[in-house]
């Protein structure tokens, strides 16, 4: 082999690599860019898309601008609503779906699908004229988004809760049985706790689900304002920098809570 | 150590029966295990033998029939209310638990005080002591055969049920766990109840085995009446290798059993007979059967072919294992001893072949062949 | 063990009475809605009168946003396709021990608000960005040219955006491919490039079409895109159907629309699924 092939050949081995880190690299400057901004102090100027200067004030003041902390609160309600909901259902669904049989099981198996398969448009337009056509039309709000965020998250739940559960082995169930728990027992002892990194997963999914979603919150909040509706009023006119403090401390959060839970799992998955 | 209870009780099933969806996996059994044995399930995957077990277990709702244990029948018991653990397959180790907990678990749901002593006894009787702390995946596929032992064995349960326990491990492994698995249910003196498909496995530590196939028990003995005298083709076969050779009994009187094999009267003792008129199979171990080169005597009387021709020598170290194309067109088996007595034979002498009568038996002819030939996995 | 035959009907009960209620009862209402008398309000209600005119109409009005929301859907999930497999198949096969790393920082943009992301390309992208200064140097982009409010910027969102998508079912089943079967093929003559067409892209079919579906689908129906980082002219189907309901009111188009929408998603699937011959999407 010459050397030239050698080069090629490295090149060749670790081109793929490389590509793949660029590819990872687009996806990661525009958080670079929100981490950036939310240090800029802006407050001259009227062009919120260059960098001036360096200044903590953002963060020192996050609750500046008009009514949007009241909107991350408000997401953060519904977000955490939403979730305890859905991730109830849809747990519950899971084990139906993977521990019993019962008619209408396979039809159910795909209508889960569905709402992950269809435009959140059209979704979010159907929700809305359902809830017009019930004489609802003049009260969203709380409780429309609420339905809705359950609604879009359930599937996820299930799908996520349904994987963990079909990879855990029954002989360990029938185990816990032959050694003298009952089925309640073997729940809480066995099944439960095998299948939390998976419940917990399935939380954190709908909590980012729910707390960003924009298109059919939209249509279906009347003239309660969550944060990505904020995000979406004022982007016409010029956003505050204190969005991007919200963006990052989002970002920081959950890449903590997303390692945290791969963590966990991956000791459980190692131990199973 | 003994943990067997005083009142040590027989385990009793009576025409138990599973029916699946489309199949019947065992079909109106009946089988009484003394208590204090080690008693082996045998049989190929698919022949019931697990679904024997996890009914015992309670892990299964029998179609029809009983489950005893002395006086007191179990069958729909929950499987947490019957004295009985198991032993699973892959072991079933709670993973999200320490080695100490897994064997403490029984314990813990009946609330027995005194625990954690009781667990370093077991821990102590099955050598892992000191891997108490460590999880399940931490330890190696003996090791944790070894866990499993323990955490059904803490329990003193009437009846220990064993899964293929050894199934998963590799065959020195399988050895060695083989012997320690007999030393402990002699040290502990309870029943135990051994599901597998390796005979060799199932004669080296059983008291008792029962052959299954099929979802009906074949037979039933101690290891060296099935493998001596075997009552079917299947068992003939399956328990270890048979040469089964078509004949017709021509007399049948008093203890012997006289029998036309192409040509050559051979004789059968009468109890070794399961068929005393019409065609049948005479059956002969492959280490039963003695050759030698044509016209050099063959120091075992009895009965006596020649015309052989050997077509195929294996030397396997122990033994030299030949096959010998007989007149009539049939390979036998034959295994030699290296005892250094005799150079090995090639291929294409010509031999004689000879078996001591004793030794041989009679099966049925209605009976298939090649049942259980290729069943071993 | 099945503990009560009735079990399995309570536990899938909450779940499924949700979803029939607020996803499978509203595609009803939302076909109603599509045949109402457009005349009507919010207000004054709507009658129910079987217009079928209402899809010609809306069709007439807005087969451009539509046709465009399909066409940029398309483009932005072929780029999609080429990148997320790159990526997907560095993690996979080329990232070792730093697998679980990297699967994490793919997951992780998803978890930021997608809105503020997207405003982040707006900066990005900005006529006076560096991006567009670095093109206009590079004479790749005429001195006026633009990022902003061109069809580029609109798709190179969507891609961003919905990336994610795409690496994920890519991944799951590239990771199944047992790494034995490409060695198996160059042992029986495949050059590396024979191998992985023969081997590794048949293998990963599953997640090429759970990738691809999982990325139009949702691009098809974005509007966020065409709204911070197009100009009207890149308007989407999304766009319209959001403003026919929240500021003209005019519900019976905009449920029009998004029947007509649905409808020919459906029917591409369909017929997608069938061409690439796999029923089983994740």
């Amino acid at each position: 082999m010459t050397g030239l092939q050698r080069a090629g050949r490295w090149v060749g081995e670790h081109l793929v690599l490389a590509a793949g880190l660029l590819v990872l690299v687009y996806m990661f400057v525009p958080i670079a860019v929100v981490m950036l901004m939310s240090f800029n102090d802006n407050s001259e100027s009227r062009n919120v898309y260059a960098f001036r200067d360096f200044t903590w004030s953002n963060w020192a003041n996050p609750c500046r601008p008009d009514g949007m902390c009241e909107a991350v609160v408000r997401s953060i309600e519904i977000g955490l609503l939403a979730t305890l909901v859905a991730t109830l259902l849809g747990s519950l669904a899971a084990f139906a779906l993977v521990r019993h049989d019962f008619i209408g099981r396979s039809v159910a198996n795909t209508v889960i699908f569905l709402p992950m398969a269809s435009p959140e448009i059209v979704m979010g337009s159907s929700l809305l004229a359902l809830f017009v056509a019930g004489g609802f039309g003049g009260r969203l709000g709380f409780v429309t988004i609420f339905i809705a965020h359950v609604m879009f998250c359930l599937s996820f739940v299930i799908v996520t809760v349904k994987a963990r559960l079909s990879g855990l082995d029954q002989n360990l169930e029938q185990a816990a049985m032959d050694l003298y728990a009952s089925e309640w027992t073997t729940f809480w002892r066995v099944t439960f706790p095998l299948v939390f990194p998976g419940v917990a997963a399935a939380a954190l999914l709908s909590f980012s689900l729910s707390f960003d979603d924009f298109i059919i919150t939209n249509l279906n909040a009347g003239q309660t304002v969550t944060f990505p509706m904020f995000v979406w009023g004022v982007a016409q006119r010029g956003i505050p920098m204190q969005v991007n403090v919200v963006g990052t401390v989002m970002f920081l959060i959950s890449l903590f809570l997303v390692v945290t839970n791969m963590l966990v799992t991956r000791k459980r998955v190692a131990a199973t | 150590m003994s943990l067997a209870a005083d009142n040590g009780r027989s385990l009793r099933l009576t025409a138990l029966t599973k029916e699946f969806a489309t199949f019947t996996a065992v079909r109106s059994l009946d089988l009484e295990v003394p208590a204090g044995t080690f008693f082996a399930l045998l049989g190929p995957s698919g022949c019931g033998k697990t679904t024997t077990l996890r009914m015992v277990a309670g892990l299964e709702v029998p179609t029809s029939g009983t489950i005893h244990l002395g006086d007191d029948e179990i069958t729909y018991e929950k499987p947490y209310r019957r004295p009985v653990n198991t032993v699973f397959q892959n072991y079933a180790l709670f993973p999200h638990l320490d080695i100490h907990e897994n064997v403490a678990f029984g314990l813990r749901r009946r609330k027995v005080k005194d625990v954690d002593q009781q667990v370093k006894e077991m821990l102590a009787l099955v050598e892992l002591e000191s891997q108490a702390k460590k999880k399940p995946p931490q330890m190696s596929g003996g090791q944790q055969q070894r866990v499993a032992l323990a955490r059904a064995l803490i329990n003193r349960p009437e009846v220990l049920l064993l899964d293929e326990p050894l199934g998963a491990l590799d065959l020195k492994l399988r050895r060695s766990m083989q012997i320690e698995l007999k030393r402990i249910q002699t040290e502990v003196g309870l029943t135990f109840v051994h599901v597998t498909h390796d005979q060799e496995e199932a004669m080296t530590m059983a008291d008792t085995i029962a052959v299954m196939n099929g979802g009906v028990i074949e037979q039933m003995g101690s290891p060296a009446e099935l493998y001596e005298n075997p009552r079917t083709t299947f068992v003939a076969n399956f328990l270890g290798q048979s040469n089964l050779i078509p004949g017709s009994v021509t007399s049948a009187e008093g203890d012997v059993v006289r029998v036309d094999m192409h040509g050559t009267q051979v004789s059968i003792p009468a109890d070794r007979a399961h068929t005393r008129s019409g065609d049948g199979w005479v059956g002969i171990r492959p280490e039963k059967v003695l050759i030698a080169p044509a016209g050099e005597p063959i120091d075992a009387p009895g009965n006596h072919m020649t015309g052989g021709v050997i077509t195929d020598v294996s030397f396997v170290g122990v033994s030299t294992q030949y096959l010998v194309m007989m007149p009539w067109g049939q390979e036998l088996m034959a295994f030699e001893q290296n005892t250094g007595r005799r150079a090995v034979l090639d291929k294409g002498t010509k031999v004689d072949v000879s078996w001591r009568p004793e030794f041989a038996f009679l099966l049925p002819a209605s009976q298939d062949v090649n049942a259980g030939v290729l069943e071993e996995v | 063990m099945r503990r009560g035959r009735f079990t399995g009907y309570w536990l899938m009960l909450p779940a499924g009475l949700w979803l029939a209620l607020f996803f499978v009862i509203p595609f009803y209402s939302l076909l109603a809605t599509s045949l109402f008398d457009p005349k009507g309000s919010v207000l004054t209600g709507y009658d129910v009168d079987y217009r079928f005119a209402n899809f010609v109409d809306a069709l007439d009005q807005f087969w451009e946003p539509l046709f465009r929301s399909l066409w940029y859907a398309g483009v932005a999930t072929a780029i999609c396709l080429v990148l997320g497999y790159v990526l997907a198949y560095a993690i996979a096969f080329k990232a070792g021990r730093w697998r679980t790393l990297l699967l994490v920082l793919v997951i992780a943009p998803f978890f930021t608000s997608f809105l503020v992301r997207t405003l982040s390309w707006k900066l990005i992208l900005a006529d006076d960005g560096f991006v567009v200064d670095t093109l206009q140097f590079l004479q790749l982009l005429g001195d006026d040219g633009r990022l902003l409010a061109t069809p580029v910027a609109v798709i190179a969102g969507l891609v961003y955006n919905f990336l994610p998508f795409m690496v994920l079912p890519l991944y799951a089943s590239l990771e199944k491919i047992d790494a034995r079967l490409v060695e198996a093929a160059s042992d029986l003559y495949a050059s590396p490039s024979r191998g992985f067409l023969k081997v590794t892209l048949p293998l990963s079919k599953p997640g090429v079409v759970a990738g691809t579906l999982l990325t139009f689908i949702p691009a098809a129906g974005d509007y966020i895109n065409a709204a911070l980082l197009g100009s009207p002219n890149q308007r989407m189907v999304g766009n319209v159907i959001q403003n026919l309901f929240t500021s003209t009111g005019d519900y019976a188009t905009a449920g029009a629309l998004s029947v007509i929408l649905m409808a020919i998603i459906v029917a591409m699937v369909m017929v997608y699924i069938r061409t690439a011959g796999t029923e089983e999407l994740v």
